[in-house]
């Protein structure tokens, strides 16, 4: 079977939509088969990949840190990057201009610095393209 | 070949009327001779319990558009599978992938 790619435009910020949590859904079920993945993160999604997120404890409930488990965005694209290292292969692509926007350039390691011809370049070249807009 | 048609529906039919709008393309599309499936994920799925009033569910269905539902979007809602209108299957995230990179497939997420 030739080679798939899905293309996945995600613009939600971290911790408001569900749509976050289908999407690393959707992008961990087509690298299990195998499909390389292509992710354009625009607008507030650049924010999911941001290193300086860190979980916190619970005052209200009384847990701690390690109780909470509390997961954080940055360390689902982290595991997703691991995932698509190699075969099928995942590609994270920042909008550069939603980064510097909002300030937040420190991603985790693997994700790269684009624009939207990066995304268009990935839609032509890819199997589909699903985009994921804010509602 | 003609082109297979797959929406996304992620919204509550009683919060987002437009989710009619869906419907009314899926089976515009599938009376002209298109596979068209859409795939109810988040709280789409709230519009799959046979007793919900006012869901455009049971009309897709008898429409013949295959109807899914995410089958995580169900449990963590508590909706269980005797619960579900006549016409909707339940679906893995895996089901709607294998979906999207079939050949000529165009895909709309609402």
């Amino acid at each position: 079977m030739p080679d798939r790619t899905l293309t996945v435009a995600l613009m939600d910020a971290p911790y408001e939509a569900s749509a976050s949590t289908t999407a690393f859904r959707i992008i961990a079920s087509a690298l299990a088969q195998g499909i390389h993945v292509n992710v354009f993160a625009y607008e507030g999604a650049v924010s999911l990949a941001m290193k300086d997120q860190a979980p916190h404890a619970n005052p209200v409930k009384g847990t701690s840190v390690e109780q909470e488990e509390h997961p954080t965005t940055k360390d689902l694209v982290a595991s997703l990057i691991e995932l698509g290292r190699s075969e099928p292969r995942l590609t994270w692509v920042n909008c550069g201009l939603c980064v510097d926007e909002r300030g937040a350039g420190h991603s985790v390691d693997g994700v790269k610095r684009g624009g939207p011809a990066d995304f268009y370049k990935m839609a032509v070249e890819s199997t589909t393209t699903l985009v994921i807009p804010t509602r | 070949m003609a082109s297979q048609y797959v929406f996304i529906e992620s919204r509550d039919p009683f919060d987002s009327p437009d989710t009619g709008f869906v419907a009314d393309t899926a089976t515009a599309l599938h009376q002209g001779g298109r596979p068209v499936t859409v795939f109810l994920v988040q709280n789409g799925v709230l519009a799959t319990r046979a007793a919900a009033r006012g869901s455009h569910v049971r009309r897709l269905a008898e429409a013949g558009v295959t109807v899914l539902a995410d089958d995580f979007s169900l449990r963590e809602r508590g909706i269980e599978a005797g619960e579900l209108s006549a016409g909707v299957r339940p679906a893995s995230i895996d089901a709607l992938v294998d979906l999207l990179v079939r050949p000529d497939t165009k895909t709309l997420w609402h």
